[in-house]
């Protein structure tokens, strides 16, 4: 590959889209190309990194029309006619250019009460975790998300809806009703289900689709719909 | 055009949910007002249903009952989605659920061109 890519990039300043050409090279992620153009062609860019290695879900940005993590999406698995697209993630507001405010995101991890509620105390042995355990397994299921909103960017429901907590707000709630040393199952339910819960949810599986890390936020979100619905005929968890 | 984030399988499953439940929504009214002609102008409706002789009525009749099926299988997956223990195979329900309702429609097709 020889010639420039041609990368049209969102600028928040003049609300359109600029255009800046790019040497192509056999190896080359998104990210690596934004990054080219702050350092070569156009310092005042912003945009959001850290680790560079799909660790730490802060690179998120659409790419022609898609969310993508950007450090770790190869251009050539994207690349249109040698054209490519890239603007801030669907969904949040934008700070700059290709930076969004991430507050709605996690605020919502808040409200659907994403945090674990402790049943014993430091004075207490330690739980011991028995990772093939049926339990375990369905806990561990949703565990392994880095935060980067790109379901939340592929949700028509949080488009639409602009109190819906998303799907990776719930699939964190999924994950803590599946913890048996977990505390607040009841509390957790409730807000996970309450107006802007899970039953928002359309089933459309656009999260599933486009979660870098290949979680299934539709099995959860699915998973609290039958819960509550349990729940209230009295056969939840406790 | 379609945006490209939605260009996966279940979005069009959820499109194609949503397209035939406005349909059918706009369909029964009617459907119930010409079955109340039997009681209120057994005549009309004698005139009505000549009509569905034409050949392009036909032709919509089979558009309507694959939506009506497309409507009810694609419904059933959903509440299997939500009530059932979860499946990984909801690509392939989906796409079952369509060849389903392109089937019902075309025997019933066949059957009103005979
Ligand atoms: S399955 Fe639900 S949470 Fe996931 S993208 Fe669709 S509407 Fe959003
Ligand atoms: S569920 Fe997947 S897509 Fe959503 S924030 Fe977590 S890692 Fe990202
Ligand atoms: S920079 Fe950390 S996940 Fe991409």
């Amino acid at each position: 590959m020889s010639q420039d890519l041609s990368v049209s990039v969102w600028r928040s300043e003049t609300n359109a889209f600029q255009e800046f050409a790019v040497p192509a090279q056999k190896n080359q992620t998104i990210l690596d190309v934004v990054s080219w153009i702050q350092a070569n062609s156009d310092p005042t860019l912003s945009y959001r990194f850290a680790c560079r290695v799909g660790m730490c879900g802060s690179c998120a940005m659409m790419v022609n029309g898609e969310p993508r993590w950007t450090c770790r999406t190869h251009v050539k698995k994207v690349l249109k006619s040698n054209n490519l697209e890239i603007g801030p993630l669907r969904n949040l507001p934008v700070v700059k250019d290709l930076a969004t405010d991430m507050d709605p995101f996690f605020d919502k991890w808040v409200e659907a009460k994403g945090v674990f509620e402790s049943t014993k105390t430091r004075h207490d042995d330690m739980e011991p975790i028995i990772p093939d355990a049926p339990e375990r397994m369905a806990a561990s299921a949703a565990i392994e998300c880095i935060n980067c909103a790109v379901c939340y960017a592929a949700c028509d429901s949080v488009s639409g809806n602009a109190e819906y907590l998303g799907p990776a707000a719930l699939n964190r709630a999924w994950s803590l009703v599946n913890d048996v040393r977990d505390g607040a199952y009841e509390e957790r339910l409730e807000a996970a289900s309450g107006a802007g819960g899970c039953h928002n949810c359309h089933s459309q599986g656009g999260c599933t689709a486009y979660c870098p890390n290949e979680l299934n936020p539709s099995a959860s979100i699915a998973g609290l719909k039958k819960e509550t619905s349990r729940n209230w005929f009295g056969w939840g968890r406790s | 055009m379609i945006k490209p984030h939605r260009n996966h399988p279940l979005w069009f499953a959820f499109l194609l949910h949503r397209v035939s439940g406005v349909v059918l929504a706009l369909f029964l009214p009617v459907h119930f007002y010409v079955l109340a002609l039997a009681l209120t102008d057994p005549a009309g409706l004698n005139g009505f249903l000549s009509l569905t002789e034409n050949i392009w009525v036909k032709i919509a009749e089979f558009g309507l009952v694959f939506l009506l099926a497309a409507h009810m299988l694609g419904g059933l997956r959903l509440m299997a989605l939500e009530w059932l223990p979860w499946s990984d195979r909801q690509k392939t329900f989906a796409v079952t659920a369509v060849a389903g309702a392109f089937a019902i429609s075309c025997s019933f097709f066949l059957s009103a061109v005979q």
